[in-house]
């Protein structure tokens, strides 16, 4: 069965319970599939949480994936969110170098890109930029590769286009 | 009124209605054999060495419809269990497995016996729990118990600290359970159903596989029906044997690495397979690659979803009930008024008689040293075909699946997921307490029974009247045969010395031995064991120590790229 690895964003709504995220996580490992990126918090029930896991692998792969997922007991839903309209974002807080002389540049870059200076001292500026992972990249490559601080970023999230909804 | 926690859990059992836990007590579980010290209903079998608790609870359930219930104390006792849970969760076999966990203040502090329980079994039970509330432990055991027997069965374990088994509440058992999150689909789909009445109405070459979902659903009797009023061919992993009758001409024996020429050739062969509670693991299709070199529809029925297209594609998924499932095809086939063409059938059958011609099973019956394939025959015969049969890991597990027919389910006790050495003895004592006064042999090698023999002590103290059908060639036999066949036979580690004196070990521990070299001394040493109703009878059959099994499917291979015997 061959087919291309493709890059798939899965949401899933899991019992807010101890234990959960490590079962996900270790199910991902124990069957050898990947994950890129993995992001929790509770829902407007606090009794939930959402998650979204960014994951790679051929059509094959993915349905065993989202169909591995749903078998855990503590799993409610499951969707693949790639398979329709959906919007991704992911956050990333960057400190850059700052000094005087660059102060102008990069606080125009940061506008070019939409971000935000959150904090500044002397020599740094910590700017919070949000977007979906092209974006994001795209902003690291623009930066002079010496005036990279430190960067974190917190993994995509994902939510359906339009009427499409995930809850229970 | 107030009540402990461990009081709590005896009293679940007793809701439950449990009969019997296999157990091994400690100190995190001290409160809880108290509780049980001083209630009468549920009887508790002290094994030797938890690995046996795990594996006698497992086998309790597989033989048996009833649910296995193990108990063992908190670091060692769990990590020694471990083999018994995974080799129930490899064969989706329910079972509950209750652990005793340090008080709840010193979790995670490198406690004495602590171990990250619910860490370590998170990868091989269905589900599990740490309760730190008493409050929460009657909802939880019921949790445990519904989950372990509903969708695809598997075992759940409940870790329980020491000072929540001594903490009190009140107790209330509730009746039912509901879990948003746990909605096994249980109701076939109508329309996919119908799909695979007309394929296999229009089928030339129809092939039946069903597996040990076929056990597990209870559905042999609905199998049954639909492979006898369509005049299929079945076959069966070696998980799903008892499901439909070994002796009937329908069936063409096991199918896979050791299965039979016929019944691999037709599942290669056949133009619509219905797969019934089987997932076409690697030792059953070989090869997946090959496997689909032929063109062939397939039709998978099965509980759980991800068992579909796991490895092979289908054509027609029905996820189900697997009973439930099979009843309504058989009534929708009936009720279409039209039949599968006869002449097709009948060449489909004359070419399978063909296959069977092959006679794959053939062995040396003038030997002069006894062949482990006629023990497992006369086993056969001097039973009636009537015994519960365990057995542990590698050649005489083989051979036992190839040459005792089972005509009913829950006969055939084997660790098939996991390949669990050391399965055999635990499981005997397991399916034998399920079904009081039923014959039980346990087929084994040499090297297997040593993995749990300190369970003869268990069969003493409760007066379990096994018979030992040791298989005894010097070898880790399996190992043995690859390594003649694929390593240039370098038999690295494979020959066992100073084995012991098996007649007297078995003395030893109170039972009987008897040991049997010649091929003539096979039957009535057996007839002489199962006529001695009250005691274990270890039977040590010196047997060839070359004899390899056959038909084999080497690894890698297609499911019909076999080697014969006849072809050495």
């Amino acid at each position: 069965m061959p087919s291309m690895s493709e890059r798939h964003i899965i949401s899933i709504l899991v019992e807010n319970e101890a234990g959960a995220l490590s079962r996900i996580a270790g199910l991902f490992s124990a069957r050898a599939y990947n994950i890129e990126s993995l992001t929790v918090a509770p829902t407007e029930d606090p009794s939930m949480s959402r998650m979204t896991i960014v994951t790679s692998g051929s059509e094959d792969v993915i349905e065993q994936i989202t169909k591995q997922l749903n078998k855990l007991v503590e799993i409610v839903k499951v969707v693949d969110l790639s398979e329709s309209e959906h919007i991704e974002r992911e956050l990333m807080l960057i400190k850059v170098r700052a000094g005087l002389k660059e102060r102008e540049d990069m606080k125009r870059m940061a506008d070019i890109f939409r971000g935000r200076v959150i904090d500044v001292s002397d020599n740094t500026y910590t700017i919070e930029l949000t977007g979906d992972g092209a974006k994001l990249d795209a902003f690291i490559q623009a930066l002079d590769q010496g005036s990279i601080v430190e960067t974190v970023r917190s993994g995509a999230s994902g939510i359906g286009r339009g009427n499409r909804v995930l809850r229970v | 009124m107030e009540v402990t926690g461990a009081e709590i859990l005896m009293r679940c059992l007793h809701e439950e209605g449990v009969e019997y836990v296999f157990g091994y007590p400690g100190g995190a579980v001290l409160i809880i054999y108290d509780a049980l010290f001083k209630q009468d209903k549920v009887k508790h079998v002290l094994v030797r060495h938890e690995q046996g608790a795990a594996h006698a609870a497992d086998a309790y359930s597989r033989a048996s419809n009833k649910i296995g219930v193990c108990l063992v104390t908190s670091g060692p006792g769990v990590t020694n269990a471990v083999t018994g849970i995974a080799t129930a969760y490899m064969d989706s076999i329910p079972m509950v497995v209750i652990t005793g966990q340090v008080p709840t203040h010193a979790i995670g502090l490198d406690a004495f016996q602590e171990v990250d329980t619910v860490g370590i079994t998170r990868p091989c039970v269905k589900h599990n729990f740490l309760v730190k509330d008493v409050r929460d432990l009657a909802t939880t055991m019921k949790k445990a118990f519904y989950l372990a027997k509903t969708g695809r069965p598997g075992p759940v374990l409940v870790d329980i600290p020491k000072d929540v088994t001594g903490a009190t509440c009140e107790f209330h058992y509730p009746d039912t359970v509901q879990m948003r999150s746990y909605n096994p689909v249980i109701k076939g789909h109508a329309g996919q159903i119908k799909r695979a009445a007309q394929l296999l109405l229009e089928a030339k070459r129809p092939m039946v596989y069903s597996g040990g979902g076929v056990i597990l659903s209870d559905a042999a009797p609905q199998l049954n029906e639909f492979v006898r009023s369509m005049g299929f061919p079945c076959t069966s992993t070696l998980m799903g044997l008892g499901g439909y009758p070994g002796t009937d001409p329908l069936f063409l024996g096991m199918l896979g690495m050791h299965g039979t020429y016929e019944a691999n050739m037709a599942m290669q062969h056949c133009d619509v397979l219905i797969a019934v509670g089987a997932r076409f693991d690697d030792r059953v299709i070989g090869n997946p690659a090959h496997f689909a070199q032929n063109p062939r529809k397939i039709i998978h029925v099965d509980i759980d979803p991800s068992s579909i297209s796991k490895r092979v594609r289908v054509d027609v998924p029905i996820v189900g009930h697997v009973p439930d499932v099979l009843e309504e095809l058989t009534k929708l086939m009936r009720q279409s008024g039209s039949r599968p063409e006869s002449a097709a059938l009948k060449d489909w059958w004359s070419q399978i008689d063909l296959w069977r011609g092959k006679d794959c099973l053939r062995y040396d019956r003038a030997s002069k040293i006894i062949k482990p394939q006629f023990v497992v025959e006369k086993l056969y015969e001097v039973t009636g075909g009537e015994a519960i049969v365990t057995s542990d890991v590698g050649q005489h597990q083989m051979w036992a699946a190839q040459f005792y027919k089972f005509d009913k389910p829950r006969r055939w006790i084997n660790s098939g997921g996991l390949g669990t050495m050391g399965f055999g003895l635990p499981a005997a004592m397991g399916a034998l307490l399920a079904n009081p006064g039923a014959t039980v042999a346990c087929v084994t090698g040499e090297s297997s029974i040593q993995m749990c023999l300190q369970e003869l002590s268990t069969c003493k103290q409760y007066r379990l009247p096994i018979k030992i059908v040791s298989l005894n060639n010097r070898y880790l036999g399996m190992v043995r045969q690859w390594q003649e066949f694929f390593h240039g036979n370098r038999y690295s580690q494979s020959y066992m010395d100073s084995l012991p004196d098996f007649v007297k070990l078995a003395e030893g521990y109170g039972h009987v031995g008897m040991r049997i070299e010649n091929p003539g001394d096979v039957e009535p040493a057996l007839r002489e064991a199962f006529a001695r109703k009250d005691d274990l009878v270890f039977l040590d059959f010196i047997t060839d120590q070359t004899e390899n099994v056959y038909p084999m499917v080497p690894g890698g291979k297609g499911i019909s790229e076999m080697i014969l015997a006849e072809d050495l």
